[in-house]
């Protein structure tokens, strides 16, 4: 049966689009069928992270006023035979999207795709909520940072309120997942710590992404960082995360990061 | 507690404070949440009671609500184009 995931934050810039983009193409790799959905209208981003800018032809937006078919506003991802991507409109603002219209997208890819990840836009208005609206489980991306902690919990407080899950007296899955950690900051209490995070926002962990430069690298090149290079510590973070998600029990790794040798001898690096 | 905590800490150890200064404010933000939108509600009655002596702009109507640790105030701040003075002295809220 399909899922419906929305990767949500409420705070922008915490990695939504870079976790939609990685833990999708994990997903795909492990053979499930893929969407993902960009939500952030007027600005969308999932398109460029994914290398599939210039292949943007129809748009959410167009297949919600029944201007595309959904068919057409697809795009299959060149190295991912079963990753697809809904992009989002560029032109137009958030109002466009109505909830009937979210509605019925979200039912005709239910019966296309084993997962429709959701990419939510930033904020706690009309983008946001319809692209929690119809989610069963959630990834809540979260820095260990106050602001960001603190508009993780209201995000959370709407999932629990505002989805049609919860309307109907059901729960929407959440996951926290934590990004841009540095461990080495954490352990000199520098950084909120993972304890700290999942004590005050009540909720399970699905994963630890380090801080590192292969996020970067790989949105440069329009690679997710899952494709990139497997074998890189956010990617194998990643890879572990999509793999919970599948129901699997994957032991929680804290990742540690490795300082080369010239960054020992000119001692820390500058956050 | 909190210079206590950074004293326990050391200089750079500020983790402890950004918990407990999320821990505080979460716990207030979460008691707010869910509860019926006062200030909302408030602003609308006001608006309608007002409304029927005087015309006005809904746009400038702001009703503020600011919580001491005693006793909290709340500001209700009505723009009336002129005209109406004699109106405004009779709505005393």
């Amino acid at each position: 049966m399909a899922k419906v995931l929305v990767v949500t934050s409420g705070k922008g810039g915490v990695g939504k689009t870079t976790s939609t983009a990685a833990l999708g193409a994990a997903l795909a790799q492990m053979g499930e069928k893929v969407v993902v959905v960009d939500f952030d209208v007027g600005l969308r981003n999932l398109d460029l992270v994914l290398g599939a800018e210039r292949r943007v032809v129809f748009d959410l937006i167009n297949v919600v006023q029944g201007v595309a078919k959904l068919s057409q506003a697809l795009i299959r991802d060149k190295r991912l035979d079963n990753l697809w991507l809904l992009p989002a409109s560029q032109t137009r603002d958030k109002d466009a999207l109505t909830d009937e219209g979210v509605s019925s997208v979200i039912a005709d890819l239910r019966t296309k795709f084993d997962w429709i990840l959701c990419d939510s836009p930033a904020g706690i208005e009309r983008g946001a909520t319809l692209a929690m609206r119809y989610a069963d489980e959630a990834v809540i991306v979260t820095n260990p940072e106050v602001s960001s902690v603190r508009d993780s919990d209201r995000i959370i407080g709407m999932l629990d309120s505002k989805t049609v899950k919860a309307e109907q007296g059901e729960r929407v899955e959440k996951h926290v997942l934590i990004t841009r950690y540095d461990s080495a900051r954490a352990a000199r209490g520098e950084m909120l710590s993972i304890e700290d995070i999942l004590e005050i926002l009540a909720t399970p962990l699905l994963g630890i992404i380090p801080e590192s430069q292969d996020v970067l690298l790989a949105s440069n090149v329009g690679s997710p960082v899952t494709l990139n290079n497997t074998t890189s510590a956010p990617a194998r973070a990643y890879i572990d995360a999509a793999r919970r998600l599948m129901g699997e029990t994957v032991t929680m790794m804290v990742p540690v990061q490795r300082k080369g040798l010239m960054n020992r001898l000119l001692g820390r690096r500058a956050a | 507690m909190m210079n206590l905590l950074r004293l326990l800490g050391g200089r750079n150890a500020s983790a402890p404070v950004a918990r407990e200064r999320l821990q505080i404010l979460l716990a207030h933000e979460r008691g707010l949440r869910g509860q019926p939108d006062l200030l909302g509600l408030l602003r609308a009655e006001i608006l309608a009671v007002v409304s029927r002596h005087v015309v006005l702009d809904p746009e400038k109507v702001i009703v503020r609500m600011d919580r001491g640790k005693n006793v909290s105030t709340l500001e209700v701040d009505i723009e009336v184009p002129n005209g109406f003075e004699r109106s405004i002295a009779a709505v005393a809220i």
